[in-house]
């Protein structure tokens, strides 16, 4: 079992993940695949509820074109701790299409990962049972400052170096 | 002492790497109780430069552009006798490998590397790798200007990097500054070449896609000229494609080089161009002249003495040396002096602690306390004076490093091979042994002239046998090492891909097989002419009979 994440306290997971042929619920959040959404896309939209889309390591948020800032929550998904893929997927939805809701990681990632992934722009996480808020609040705490910029506006090791 | 003329971490970098070294501890921590597996610990060891080999750990510490002063080096002797067995080995990639630490060592090792800003951050791992450059940087009249600042800024931005530290495969960046290419930038993932445009501007030209391996590419130029200002900007435009469009289903397709060849280098371009131009818009990886000018200061080039140009004479074997390990300054009366780590028999790059000692020494004395690490696995003081060169040669002789081949036949690259490393099919060191012990008579060298000989162990090529004039590849059959022949590859600025000869040969072989095509060499060339240049101008045909002639009258 896995609990969720979001804004840096645990929270109640509002969205039911549905399989692409399971009946939709009459009301409440629905999480479906692209595939689903793609064909059921003006029903979903229709419904009076929050949806979400699940996005795969290999499918782009632009998949999803202008509907992107209908969506209340995307996931997307790590197949593998290994494949990097949603870190820059995230940004661009931070980014590029300007996408303001719910981005959470789901499947396997590592705490090692977390920090990286609130740096790009991932806000809700989807962890297993045994893991603890302060293990979150550490991960995020690890490394002080950063060289790059992205998602998270974070002030750089260089904007502070100008500071000084 | 720390040299004055290279990057000196802030309070920012020292923090940085000291957090760094205290991640790492908690993470060796939670592998030592079992918290995590061997599987979810080895990417976290592997992007602190930590690898699991055959008879050890094995820990990479980078070597930034490899520059080292003589306070790190000494550092490096000291951890060679701590914590190692009294000797170091210099990679490919400039960095500095030790192949038999202790995991629960490890933290302690960075925490002392820090104290020397010195850290292993990203040596290995599906990430940016250490940047390296041109090791004559800073010394060279024929750069447009030191490619080291460039490579320091490449070296904060890509340093943990959260969009870039899951990559598909490992990404290598070098920079140079000069048309002679000695860093082997079209080999790289992605290289720049620092260049002037018709109207004198200062940019840069980015190229991608060359790399080694089972699958070996030259580099496409992706952008002939992008300004100062846009070149995070671009170099992260060509990453972020990457990272989104490589493939992630088999490992031996996901470096950029398979991605750009498959799609095209004009489709790269465009999907490159497209990411450029939004990053450029938003514009906070701009890079402002005064950041240039605040990093380039640290690199500002030591106050040479007003020398002038007079070379000492000395006996045949300082004469001999001169003549291939010392080359042309920027400044009147200095020199460039190489010190191959290649003495006839050793292992190529190895290097006592007694050594690095005694040269940390020779850098405070020589070459304001400065070393460069190549890529050839050999070091360079860069900024010497002419009158001092007969003293060094001097204390090389003692230290049995003034040996006198650089860019000869002896001068072999080599991996660790089957000695050390789990990947390798087959040894690379005793075979490097074994060709320089066969040529290593002086007269014979220099008759030969250049020769660049690369041997790895196995496909993953971390000995660069594709960029060997001669390169050699071990492989495994039915459990026996074989040996393959490729000719005429280049690493330098006329970079080709060596092609392989035919049928492997034995480990007894394979110096007797170098022998025949060096002699069908010296027969075939036309006078002034490099191996390289023979081989471009005859073919495979003529070396193919000679290499094969004795083992078919066998």
């Amino acid at each position: 079992m896995t609990k969720l994440i979001k804004d840096g306290a645990f929270a109640q997971d509002d969205f039911a993940l549905l399989a692409d042929d399971a009946p939709l619920p009459e009301d409440g959040g629905a999480l479906v695949s692209l595939a689903r959404f793609q064909k059921e896309r003006d029903s979903l939209l229709a419904r009076n509820a929050p949806i979400g889309v699940k996005l795969q390591a290999s499918e782009s948020p632009e998949l999803l074109g202008v509907d992107v800032n209908r969506l209340s929550l995307i996931a997307l998904e790590f197949p593998r701790f290994r494949d990097g893929r949603a870190f820059s997927w995230a940004r661009m939805l931070r980014t590029r299409l300007g996408y303001q809701g719910e981005v959470r990681a789901v499947g396997d990632f590592l705490y090692d990962q977390i920090n990286y992934q609130h740096r790009v722009g991932f806000d809700a996480w989807s962890v297993p049972d045994d893991f603890t808020i302060e293990q979150f609040h550490r991960a995020l705490q690890e490394m002080t400052d950063v060289y790059q910029p992205s998602a998270d506006g974070r002030k750089t090791i260089r904007d502070l170096r100008a500071l000084r | 002492m720390t040299s004055p003329h290279m990057y000196r971490y802030d309070e920012f970098d020292a923090r940085f790497v000291a957090e760094r070294v205290e991640q790492f501890r908690s993470q060796v921590a939670r592998r030592l109780s079992g918290e995590l597996t061997e599987d979810q610990f080895k990417p976290l060891r592997l992007m602190n430069g930590l690898y699991l080999q055959l008879h050890a750990y094995m820990l990479r510490i980078a070597v930034p552009y490899g520059t080292l002063s003589s306070r790190q080096m000494r550092k490096l002797a000291h951890i060679a006798r701590k914590y190692d067995k009294g000797f170091g080995h210099f990679t490919t990639r400039t960095n500095m490998q030790f192949h038999w630490i202790r995991l629960v060592d490890v933290p302690d090792i960075l925490a002392e590397l820090a104290s020397v800003e010195m850290h292993c951050i990203q040596t290995s791992g599906n990430c940016v790798r250490n940047v390296t450059a041109d090791q004559f940087a800073g010394a060279t009249a024929e750069e447009i200007e030191d490619p080291r600042p460039l490579c320091e800024i490449i070296r904060q931005w890509s340093s943990l990097h959260p969009e870039f530290v899951f990559l598909a495969r490992k990404f290598k960046i070098a920079v140079g500054a000069t048309h002679t290419d000695r860093a082997a930038l079209q080999w790289h993932d992605m290289a720049v070449q620092i260049v002037r445009n018709d109207e004198g501007r200062t940019g840069y030209l980015v190229m991608a896609g060359g790399g080694m391996g089972r699958t070996p590419y030259v580099a496409h130029v992706m952008k002939e000229f992008v300004e100062r200002e846009d070149i995070l900007a671009y170099l992260e435009a060509v990453l972020r494609v990457y990272n989104m469009d490589s493939r992630r289903d088999n490992i031996h397709k996901q470096r950029i080089k398979i991605l750009i060849n498959t799609i095209g280098v004009e489709e790269m371009r465009r999907r490159v161009e497209r990411e450029f131009a939004e990053l450029k818009a938003m514009g906070t990886l701009q890079l402002p002249a005064e950041e240039l000018a605040r990093i380039t200061a640290y690199f500002a080039p030591p106050k040479f003495e007003t020398l002038p140009d007079a070379m000492p004479q000395g006996d045949a074997a300082f004469e001999n040396w001169k003549k291939t390990n010392i080359h042309a300054h920027r400044a009147p009366g200095h020199a460039i002096a190489t010190i191959t780590l290649k003495a006839i028999g050793q292992v190529p790059g190895d290097i006592s602690a007694d050594q690095m000692d005694a040269i940390a020494g020779m850098m405070d004395a020589f070459s304001v306390g400065e070393i460069r690490v190549t890529h050839e696995q050999n070091l360079v003081l860069p900024h010497v004076r002419q009158k001092d060169l007969p003293a060094i040669f001097a204390r090389l002789q003692a230290l049995d490093l003034a040996t006198p081949n650089s860019g000869l036949i002896t001068d072999i690259i080599a991996c660790p091979g089957l000695d050390y490393c789990d990947l390798a099919n087959a040894r690379s060191i005793p075979i490097a042994q074994t060709i320089a012990k066969r040529f290593a008579d002086l007269d014979r060298q220099h008759a030969i002239g250049e020769l660049k000989i690369k041997i790895s162990g196995c496909i993953n090529a971390c000995g660069h046998h594709h960029a060997g004039h001669i390169g050699i590849l071990g492989v495994d059959k039915k459990g026996v090492e074989f040996y393959q022949l490729l000719l005429g590859g280049s690493g330098a600025e006329d970079a080709s891909i060596g092609q392989i000869m035919g049928p492997g040969f034995g480990e007894h072989e394979i110096a007797d097989a170098v022998e025949r095509v060096v002699e069908a060499y010296l027969i075939q060339r036309h006078p002034g002419e490099r191996f390289l240049d023979t081989y471009r101008r005859i073919g495979m045909a003529p070396f193919k009979a000679a290499a094969y002639r004795e083992m078919e009258a066998a």
